[in-house]
Protein backbone atom coordinates (compact mmCIF):
# COMPACT_ATOMS: atom_id res chain seq x y z
CA UNK A 1 0.00 0.00 0.00
CA UNK A 2 2.98 2.15 0.89
CA UNK A 3 4.17 1.39 -2.55
CA UNK A 4 1.02 2.69 -4.26
CA UNK A 5 0.94 5.80 -2.39
CA UNK A 6 4.88 6.71 -3.68
CA UNK A 7 3.97 6.31 -6.70
CA UNK A 8 1.24 8.48 -7.00
CA UNK A 9 2.86 11.00 -5.01
CA UNK A 10 5.57 9.95 -7.67
CA UNK A 11 3.58 11.38 -11.25
CA UNK A 12 1.27 14.13 -10.20
CA UNK A 13 -0.06 16.44 -12.55
CA UNK A 14 -1.86 19.55 -11.19
CA UNK A 15 -3.67 22.14 -13.47
CA UNK A 16 -3.63 25.80 -12.18
CA UNK A 17 -6.48 28.34 -13.75
CA UNK A 18 -8.76 30.89 -12.86
CA UNK A 19 -11.59 32.58 -14.26
CA UNK A 20 -10.03 36.33 -15.42
CA UNK A 21 -6.68 36.88 -15.88
CA UNK A 22 -4.28 38.64 -13.01
CA UNK A 23 -5.44 36.32 -10.44
CA UNK A 24 -2.85 34.95 -9.51
CA UNK A 25 -2.08 31.68 -11.74
CA UNK A 26 1.44 31.73 -12.87
CA UNK A 27 2.21 33.85 -9.11
CA UNK A 28 1.10 29.97 -7.65
CA UNK A 29 2.28 28.08 -10.54
CA UNK A 30 6.06 28.94 -11.02
CA UNK A 31 6.22 29.21 -6.61
CA UNK A 32 4.61 25.71 -6.51
CA UNK A 33 7.09 24.49 -9.27
CA UNK A 34 10.18 25.84 -7.79
CA UNK A 35 9.37 24.67 -4.23
CA UNK A 36 9.07 21.49 -4.80
CA UNK A 37 12.76 19.27 -5.03
CA UNK A 38 12.48 18.50 -8.78
CA UNK A 39 9.40 19.59 -11.06
CA UNK A 40 8.31 20.45 -14.46
CA UNK A 41 6.44 23.67 -15.42
CA UNK A 42 4.28 24.05 -18.35
CA UNK A 43 2.93 27.32 -19.62
CA UNK A 44 -0.18 26.67 -21.58
CA UNK A 45 -1.24 30.35 -22.19
CA UNK A 46 -0.41 29.96 -25.09
CA UNK A 47 -1.42 33.41 -26.43
CA UNK A 48 1.07 35.47 -23.80
CA UNK A 49 2.94 32.60 -21.91
CA UNK A 50 4.76 34.41 -18.84
CA UNK A 51 5.91 31.89 -16.81
CA UNK A 52 9.73 31.69 -19.16
CA UNK A 53 10.25 35.62 -17.92
CA UNK A 54 10.15 34.12 -14.32
CA UNK A 55 12.16 31.31 -14.74
CA UNK A 56 14.68 32.54 -17.27
CA UNK A 57 15.56 28.85 -18.93
CA UNK A 58 18.55 27.97 -19.93
CA UNK A 59 19.51 25.49 -22.91
CA UNK A 60 16.12 26.39 -24.47
CA UNK A 61 15.21 23.98 -27.23
CA UNK A 62 12.66 24.86 -29.85
CA UNK A 63 10.11 22.76 -31.96
CA UNK A 64 7.49 24.28 -34.64
CA UNK A 65 3.79 23.14 -34.39
CA UNK A 66 1.83 23.20 -37.35
CA UNK A 67 -1.72 22.44 -38.60
CA UNK A 68 -3.61 20.94 -41.44
CA UNK A 69 -5.04 23.01 -43.05
CA UNK A 70 -6.56 22.76 -46.98
CA UNK A 71 -4.67 23.46 -50.70
CA UNK A 72 -7.14 23.47 -53.77
CA UNK A 73 -6.64 21.96 -57.03
CA UNK A 74 -8.35 23.86 -59.45
CA UNK A 75 -8.02 21.76 -62.11
CA UNK A 76 -10.35 19.53 -60.40
CA UNK A 77 -12.46 22.21 -58.40
CA UNK A 78 -16.02 21.92 -60.29
CA UNK A 79 -17.14 24.75 -58.21
CA UNK A 80 -19.79 23.07 -56.62
CA UNK A 81 -19.41 24.82 -52.92
CA UNK A 82 -19.96 21.90 -50.76
CA UNK A 83 -16.60 22.95 -48.78
CA UNK A 84 -17.84 26.70 -48.40
CA UNK A 85 -21.07 25.99 -47.60
CA UNK A 86 -20.11 23.07 -45.01
CA UNK A 87 -16.80 25.40 -43.09
CA UNK A 88 -19.18 26.66 -40.22
CA UNK A 89 -15.84 29.15 -39.23
CA UNK A 90 -16.35 30.82 -42.76
CA UNK A 91 -12.80 30.23 -43.58
CA UNK A 92 -13.88 29.57 -47.43
CA UNK A 93 -15.00 32.59 -50.02
CA UNK A 94 -15.86 31.38 -53.49
CA UNK A 95 -14.49 34.16 -55.50
CA UNK A 96 -13.74 34.14 -59.19
CA UNK A 97 -14.72 30.47 -60.13
CA UNK A 98 -12.31 28.91 -57.01
CA UNK A 99 -12.30 28.67 -53.38
CA UNK A 100 -10.00 30.97 -51.27
CA UNK A 101 -8.46 30.11 -48.10
CA UNK A 102 -8.66 32.78 -44.77
CA UNK A 103 -5.66 30.71 -43.13
CA UNK A 104 -5.85 32.19 -40.17
CA UNK A 105 -9.48 31.51 -39.71
CA UNK A 106 -9.24 27.95 -40.42
CA UNK A 107 -9.89 25.17 -37.33
CA UNK A 108 -8.25 22.73 -39.25
CA UNK A 109 -11.06 20.15 -38.86
CA UNK A 110 -10.24 18.88 -42.20
CA UNK A 111 -14.00 18.83 -42.81
CA UNK A 112 -14.10 20.41 -46.51
CA UNK A 113 -11.58 17.73 -47.55
CA UNK A 114 -13.84 15.16 -46.60
CA UNK A 115 -16.77 16.76 -47.75
CA UNK A 116 -15.73 17.64 -51.43
CA UNK A 117 -17.07 15.26 -54.27
CA UNK A 118 -14.19 16.36 -56.47
CA UNK A 119 -10.95 15.32 -53.98
CA UNK A 120 -10.22 18.62 -55.33
CA UNK A 121 -8.88 19.97 -51.70
CA UNK A 122 -5.39 18.21 -50.11
CA UNK A 123 -3.62 19.11 -46.91
CA UNK A 124 -0.70 21.24 -46.20
CA UNK A 125 1.42 22.14 -43.05
CA UNK A 126 1.05 25.32 -41.86
CA UNK A 127 3.07 26.69 -39.07
CA UNK A 128 1.04 28.20 -36.41
CA UNK A 129 3.67 28.75 -33.58
CA UNK A 130 6.42 26.74 -31.15
CA UNK A 131 6.92 24.67 -28.17
CA UNK A 132 10.30 25.53 -26.20
CA UNK A 133 11.93 23.28 -23.23
CA UNK A 134 14.52 24.74 -20.72
CA UNK A 135 15.77 24.14 -17.64
CA UNK A 136 16.03 26.49 -14.73
CA UNK A 137 17.95 25.02 -11.71
CA UNK A 138 15.50 22.18 -10.80
CA UNK A 139 12.65 22.96 -12.87
CA UNK A 140 12.27 22.22 -16.37
CA UNK A 141 10.20 24.94 -18.02
CA UNK A 142 8.11 23.95 -21.13
CA UNK A 143 6.60 27.44 -23.22
CA UNK A 144 3.43 27.36 -25.74
CA UNK A 145 4.00 30.40 -28.52
CA UNK A 146 0.97 30.41 -30.44
CA UNK A 147 1.68 32.86 -33.59
CA UNK A 148 -0.14 36.37 -33.30
CA UNK A 149 -3.86 36.31 -35.12
CA UNK A 150 -3.99 32.38 -35.20
CA UNK A 151 -7.02 31.15 -34.41
CA UNK A 152 -6.45 28.01 -31.57
CA UNK A 153 -4.09 27.43 -29.42
CA UNK A 154 -5.20 24.28 -28.53
CA UNK A 155 -2.95 22.47 -31.24
CA UNK A 156 0.25 23.97 -29.28
CA UNK A 157 -1.20 23.15 -25.87
CA UNK A 158 -1.54 19.27 -27.15
CA UNK A 159 2.39 18.77 -28.01
CA UNK A 160 2.99 20.45 -24.73
CA UNK A 161 0.99 18.25 -22.99
CA UNK A 162 2.18 15.64 -25.06
CA UNK A 163 5.98 16.54 -24.79
CA UNK A 164 6.07 16.10 -21.18
CA UNK A 165 7.15 12.54 -20.01
CA UNK A 166 7.91 13.05 -16.39
CA UNK A 167 10.10 10.79 -14.88
CA UNK A 168 10.71 9.42 -11.26
CA UNK A 169 9.67 11.63 -8.60
CA UNK A 170 7.79 14.56 -10.61
CA UNK A 171 5.36 16.63 -10.13
CA UNK A 172 3.99 18.41 -13.17
CA UNK A 173 2.30 22.00 -12.43
CA UNK A 174 0.09 22.93 -15.92
CA UNK A 175 -0.01 27.30 -16.08
CA UNK A 176 -3.65 27.19 -17.92
CA UNK A 177 -5.19 30.40 -19.90
CA UNK A 178 -7.51 32.24 -18.13
CA UNK A 179 -11.24 31.59 -18.40
CA UNK A 180 -12.89 28.56 -18.82
CA UNK A 181 -13.11 27.89 -22.87
CA UNK A 182 -11.38 25.35 -25.17
CA UNK A 183 -7.83 25.77 -24.28
CA UNK A 184 -8.49 25.89 -20.78
CA UNK A 185 -10.36 22.56 -21.48
CA UNK A 186 -7.61 21.20 -23.29
CA UNK A 187 -5.22 22.32 -20.69
CA UNK A 188 -6.70 20.51 -17.70
CA UNK A 189 -7.59 17.23 -19.50
CA UNK A 190 -5.15 15.37 -18.26
CA UNK A 191 -4.44 17.05 -14.48
CA UNK A 192 -4.85 14.88 -11.21
CA UNK A 193 -6.04 17.99 -9.81
CA UNK A 194 -6.77 21.47 -9.99
CA UNK A 195 -6.02 24.63 -8.29
CA UNK A 196 -8.34 27.54 -8.81
CA UNK A 197 -6.58 30.88 -8.06
CA UNK A 198 -9.28 33.53 -6.62
CA UNK A 199 -9.13 37.03 -5.87
CA UNK A 200 -11.41 38.84 -2.68
CA UNK A 201 -13.75 41.09 -4.93
CA UNK A 202 -17.01 40.20 -6.23
CA UNK A 203 -15.43 40.25 -9.90
CA UNK A 204 -13.00 37.28 -8.50
CA UNK A 205 -16.00 35.68 -7.61
CA UNK A 206 -17.82 35.74 -10.68
CA UNK A 207 -15.00 34.29 -12.40
CA UNK A 208 -14.08 31.67 -9.63
CA UNK A 209 -17.59 29.98 -10.75
CA UNK A 210 -16.63 29.75 -14.04
CA UNK A 211 -13.69 27.72 -13.41
CA UNK A 212 -15.82 25.81 -10.74
CA UNK A 213 -18.21 24.96 -13.20
CA UNK A 214 -15.97 23.69 -15.51
CA UNK A 215 -13.94 21.69 -13.28
CA UNK A 216 -17.39 20.25 -12.54
CA UNK A 217 -18.23 19.14 -15.66
CA UNK A 218 -14.89 17.54 -15.96
CA UNK A 219 -15.51 15.55 -12.76
CA UNK A 220 -11.77 16.91 -11.77
CA UNK A 221 -10.89 16.90 -7.93
CA UNK A 222 -10.49 20.62 -6.72
CA UNK A 223 -9.59 23.09 -4.58
CA UNK A 224 -9.15 27.00 -4.22
CA UNK A 225 -6.07 29.14 -3.24
CA UNK A 226 -7.03 32.56 -1.76
CA UNK A 227 -5.05 35.11 -3.10
CA UNK A 228 -4.89 38.80 -2.61
CA UNK A 229 -6.04 38.18 0.70
CA UNK A 230 -6.81 41.50 3.31
CA UNK A 231 -8.08 41.67 6.61
CA UNK A 232 -11.66 42.76 5.23
CA UNK A 233 -14.76 40.05 4.24
CA UNK A 234 -13.39 37.78 1.33
CA UNK A 235 -15.97 37.34 -1.31
CA UNK A 236 -14.50 34.62 -2.65
CA UNK A 237 -13.95 32.63 0.59
CA UNK A 238 -17.92 33.10 1.54
CA UNK A 239 -18.30 31.43 -2.24
CA UNK A 240 -16.46 28.39 -0.99
CA UNK A 241 -18.13 28.19 2.37
CA UNK A 242 -21.20 28.61 0.31
CA UNK A 243 -20.50 26.22 -1.63
CA UNK A 244 -18.55 23.35 0.37
CA UNK A 245 -15.32 23.84 -1.40
CA UNK A 246 -12.08 23.29 0.39
CA UNK A 247 -9.73 26.37 0.92
CA UNK A 248 -6.29 24.78 0.09
CA UNK A 249 -4.62 27.92 1.06
CA UNK A 250 -4.09 31.95 1.58
CA UNK A 251 -1.96 34.36 0.23
CA UNK A 252 -1.92 37.71 1.73
CA UNK A 253 -2.14 41.03 -0.24
CA UNK A 254 1.52 41.87 0.70
CA UNK A 255 3.64 44.31 -1.70
CA UNK A 256 6.90 42.73 -0.75
CA UNK A 257 5.67 39.64 -2.34
CA UNK A 258 3.98 41.89 -5.33
CA UNK A 259 6.98 43.35 -5.73
CA UNK A 260 9.42 40.66 -6.00
CA UNK A 261 6.51 39.08 -8.99
CA UNK A 262 6.21 42.19 -10.85
CA UNK A 263 10.02 41.90 -10.95
CA UNK A 264 9.97 38.50 -12.78
CA UNK A 265 11.56 36.96 -9.46
CA UNK A 266 10.40 33.80 -8.08
CA UNK A 267 8.96 34.97 -4.48
CA UNK A 268 10.94 31.37 -3.08
CA UNK A 269 14.39 31.73 -4.66
CA UNK A 270 14.67 34.90 -3.02
CA UNK A 271 13.06 34.85 0.20
CA UNK A 272 13.46 32.19 3.21
CA UNK A 273 9.47 33.49 4.43
CA UNK A 274 8.33 32.99 1.02
CA UNK A 275 9.82 29.81 0.64
CA UNK A 276 8.72 27.86 3.59
CA UNK A 277 5.13 29.64 2.74
CA UNK A 278 5.20 27.79 -0.67
CA UNK A 279 6.60 25.02 0.12
CA UNK A 280 3.69 24.54 2.87
CA UNK A 281 0.99 25.04 0.36
CA UNK A 282 2.83 22.83 -1.64
CA UNK A 283 2.52 19.83 0.98
CA UNK A 284 -0.92 20.81 1.70
CA UNK A 285 -1.91 20.35 -1.73
CA UNK A 286 0.21 16.99 -2.56
CA UNK A 287 -1.66 15.59 0.47
CA UNK A 288 -5.27 16.92 -0.67
CA UNK A 289 -4.41 15.51 -3.83
CA UNK A 290 -3.34 12.19 -2.65
CA UNK A 291 -6.34 11.54 -0.83
CA UNK A 292 -8.76 13.20 -3.85
CA UNK A 293 -6.82 10.67 -6.19
CA UNK A 294 -7.25 7.74 -3.40
CA UNK A 295 -10.93 8.19 -2.29
CA UNK A 296 -11.98 8.71 -6.18
CA UNK A 297 -9.73 7.54 -8.37
CA UNK B 1 -24.70 48.71 -61.98
CA UNK B 2 -25.73 47.37 -58.50
CA UNK B 3 -24.64 48.72 -55.65
CA UNK B 4 -24.81 47.10 -51.60
CA UNK B 5 -25.50 48.36 -48.29
CA UNK B 6 -25.97 46.78 -44.60
CA UNK B 7 -28.71 48.45 -43.13
CA UNK B 8 -30.33 48.04 -40.30
CA UNK B 9 -33.83 48.30 -41.09
CA UNK B 10 -35.83 47.18 -44.04
CA UNK B 11 -36.37 50.17 -46.34
CA UNK B 12 -34.40 53.07 -47.54
CA UNK B 13 -35.35 55.31 -45.00
CA UNK B 14 -33.77 53.19 -42.59
CA UNK B 15 -29.72 53.41 -41.28
CA UNK B 16 -26.73 52.52 -42.51
CA UNK B 17 -25.25 48.96 -40.75
CA UNK B 18 -22.15 50.20 -38.63
CA UNK B 19 -20.81 46.67 -38.34
CA UNK B 20 -20.72 45.33 -42.32
CA UNK B 21 -20.67 41.44 -40.99
CA UNK B 22 -23.34 41.75 -38.37
CA UNK B 23 -25.43 43.88 -40.06
CA UNK B 24 -28.84 42.06 -40.34
CA UNK B 25 -29.75 42.92 -43.89
CA UNK B 26 -28.17 44.28 -46.60
CA UNK B 27 -30.27 46.09 -49.47
CA UNK B 28 -28.66 45.70 -52.67
CA UNK B 29 -30.06 48.46 -55.25
CA UNK B 30 -29.76 48.53 -58.93
CA UNK B 31 -29.13 52.12 -60.18
CA UNK B 32 -30.33 51.52 -64.00
CA UNK B 33 -34.06 49.78 -62.96
CA UNK B 34 -33.98 51.49 -59.58
CA UNK B 35 -34.95 48.03 -58.08
CA UNK B 36 -34.60 47.41 -54.37
CA UNK B 37 -33.59 43.69 -53.16
CA UNK B 38 -33.68 43.24 -49.67
CA UNK B 39 -31.26 40.21 -48.52
CA UNK B 40 -30.96 38.96 -44.92
CA UNK B 41 -27.36 38.75 -43.82
CA UNK B 42 -26.98 34.95 -42.89
CA UNK B 43 -23.83 35.90 -41.71
CA UNK B 44 -24.88 37.91 -38.87
CA UNK B 45 -25.29 34.95 -36.14
CA UNK B 46 -22.02 33.47 -37.27
CA UNK B 47 -19.47 32.77 -34.44
CA UNK B 48 -16.88 33.63 -36.51
CA UNK B 49 -15.58 35.20 -40.08
CA UNK B 50 -18.98 36.75 -40.46
CA UNK B 51 -17.22 39.03 -42.90
CA UNK B 52 -16.18 36.67 -44.83
CA UNK B 53 -19.63 35.32 -45.29
CA UNK B 54 -21.49 38.52 -45.76
CA UNK B 55 -18.61 39.53 -48.43
CA UNK B 56 -19.45 36.29 -50.40
CA UNK B 57 -23.26 37.67 -50.11
CA UNK B 58 -22.71 40.80 -51.86
CA UNK B 59 -20.29 38.78 -54.01
CA UNK B 60 -23.05 36.03 -55.17
CA UNK B 61 -25.99 39.01 -55.23
CA UNK B 62 -23.06 40.26 -58.32
CA UNK B 63 -22.81 43.96 -56.66
CA UNK B 64 -20.45 46.27 -59.10
CA UNK B 65 -19.98 48.75 -55.30
CA UNK B 66 -20.40 48.18 -51.50
CA UNK B 67 -20.95 51.20 -49.69
CA UNK B 68 -20.08 50.75 -45.95
CA UNK B 69 -19.08 52.85 -43.39
CA UNK B 70 -15.88 50.73 -42.13
CA UNK B 71 -14.71 47.42 -42.74
CA UNK B 72 -12.78 44.51 -41.54
CA UNK B 73 -9.44 43.16 -43.68
CA UNK B 74 -10.85 39.70 -44.36
CA UNK B 75 -13.79 41.02 -45.61
CA UNK B 76 -12.18 43.70 -47.73
CA UNK B 77 -10.27 41.01 -49.32
CA UNK B 78 -12.80 38.77 -50.79
CA UNK B 79 -14.49 41.81 -52.25
CA UNK B 80 -11.25 43.10 -53.60
CA UNK B 81 -10.51 40.10 -55.15
CA UNK B 82 -13.86 39.79 -56.86
CA UNK B 83 -13.44 43.53 -57.93
CA UNK B 84 -16.10 44.63 -55.44
CA UNK B 85 -15.17 48.79 -55.17
CA UNK B 86 -15.70 49.78 -51.33
CA UNK B 87 -17.16 53.72 -50.26
CA UNK B 88 -17.35 55.30 -47.58
CA UNK B 89 -20.83 55.91 -46.45
CA UNK B 90 -21.75 59.55 -44.69
CA UNK B 91 -24.03 59.98 -41.77
CA UNK B 92 -27.92 59.96 -42.86
CA UNK B 93 -30.10 57.03 -44.27
CA UNK B 94 -29.62 54.34 -47.17
CA UNK B 95 -31.39 56.97 -49.65
CA UNK B 96 -29.11 59.93 -48.53
CA UNK B 97 -26.03 57.64 -49.48
CA UNK B 98 -27.54 56.08 -53.14
CA UNK B 99 -27.93 59.39 -53.61
CA UNK B 100 -24.38 60.86 -52.40
CA UNK B 101 -23.50 57.87 -54.05
CA UNK B 102 -25.27 58.46 -57.89
CA UNK B 103 -23.37 62.27 -57.55
CA UNK B 104 -19.81 60.84 -57.10
CA UNK B 105 -20.04 62.38 -53.22
CA UNK B 106 -18.77 59.07 -51.17
CA UNK B 107 -15.02 58.75 -51.57
CA UNK B 108 -13.30 55.09 -51.53
CA UNK B 109 -13.12 53.53 -48.19
CA UNK B 110 -8.81 53.68 -48.06
CA UNK B 111 -9.36 52.55 -44.08
CA UNK B 112 -9.85 48.71 -43.26
CA UNK B 113 -9.38 47.64 -39.74
CA UNK B 114 -7.99 44.41 -38.63
CA UNK B 115 -10.79 42.56 -37.58
CA UNK B 116 -11.27 39.52 -35.19
CA UNK B 117 -9.60 37.45 -37.63
CA UNK B 118 -11.15 34.80 -36.15
CA UNK B 119 -10.64 35.45 -32.17
CA UNK B 120 -13.61 33.93 -31.35
CA UNK B 121 -11.47 31.55 -27.92
CA UNK B 122 -12.00 34.10 -25.56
Amino acid sequence: MRGVTEKQTANMMIAVLSGKGGAGKTLVSVNLASAAETSTYIDCDVEEPNGHLFFKPEEVQEEKVSVLIPQVDKERCDGCRKCIDFCRFNALAYINKIPILFDEVCHSCGGCILVCPKMALTEKKRVIGKVQKGKSDQVTVYTGILNTGEASGVPIIKRLLSENSPEGNKLTIVDCPPGSSCVVMESIEDADYCLLVAEPTIFGVHNLNMVYELVNLFHKPFGVILNKCLEDDNPAETFCIENSIKILGRIPFDTTLGSLNSDAKIAVRENEQYREMFTSLLNTVRKEVLHKTIINP
Amino acid sequence: MKIAIPVDGKDLESSVGVAFGRSPYFLIYDTETKEENLVVNSASESTGGAGIKAAQIIVDHKANALLTPRLGGNAAEVLKTAKVDIHKTIAGSVKDNIDAFMAGKLPLLDEIHEGRHGKTDR
